[in-house]
């Protein structure tokens, strides 16, 4: 399963919600504002960083770049651009977005 | 790979109708399908051809036109969320008794029917918005 993002976890809940309910072996794309949840030593980098031992991080890099933060970005964390992201869908048998 | 991809935010809101468009570009590119695009809840707005944003900034609505007519995609707008937002083409303006229609080239308005049915028939549903 491949979850998709676009909420800053500083925002809404929804990326919270995303990683209690992922499960082991799925996959997590962060993009637009969810992008902000990928910085390195924020308030919510521990919690990602701890559910990165069970599932496959990546943010949209266009999105990351746009926002200024591509060289904060949480070690681990893949970068991926469009291409990525339609590439991450295919190989996924499902894709829910968390809006 | 067959793809339905579903839009739920309107135009110069927040990033759904971009990402979206990209996201779909990428896709066409790589030689995947996309079967259908569905405009729901306040998505419709990126069917009127009434908007003119400055002409600096990008024409979210013609550039899925323009896609839609390079690639005969089929965009189709929801009609109950059209008509709450006053978004009709000819048959649905006549037939609300409306002075005026404003859909966009390459947009036809249809109902929730065919949101299903593309998510039966692609490989993926991609759902954008806010």
């Amino acid at each position: 399963m491949l979850h998709i993002v676009n909420k800053s976890p500083f925002d809404k809940n929804s990326l919270e919600s995303c990683l209690s309910c992922a499960q082991d072996g799925s996959a997590v794309l962060l993009y637009e504002d969810g992008v902000y949840g990928a910085i390195k030593g924020s308030a919510y980098a521990e919690r990602l960083q701890s559910a990165m031992s069970n599932i496959t991080v990546y943010a949209l890099e266009p999105d990351v770049k746009a926002r200024g933060i591509a060289d904060k970005v949480i070690d681990g964390i893949k970068l991926v651009d469009y291409n990525g992201f339609v590439e991450l869908t295919a190989e996924k048998e499902a894709v829910n977005s968390w809006l | 790979m067959k793809y339905t991809i579903q839009i739920n935010e309107g135009p110069y809101t927040h990033q759904a109708s971009d990402s979206a468009y990209n996201f779909t570009k990428a896709a066409l590119e790589k030689g995947y399908e996309i079967f259908r695009i569905f405009f729901y809840h306040d998505g419709v707005n990126n069917a009127t051809r009434l908007t003119t944003p400055p002409q600096d900034d990008r024409n979210v609505i013609t550039r899925w036109s323009e896609l839609a007519a390079a690639h005969d995609l089929d965009l189709v707008v929801c009609v109950a969320a059209a008509q709450r937002r006053g978004i009709a083409d000819a048959d649905e303006s006549a037939r609300n008794g409306k002075d005026a229609d404003n859909l966009a080239p390459g947009f036809r308005i249809s109902g929730l029917g065919q949101l299903i049915e593309g998510g039966i028939i692609a490989d993926r549903l991609v759902v954008f918005g806010d």
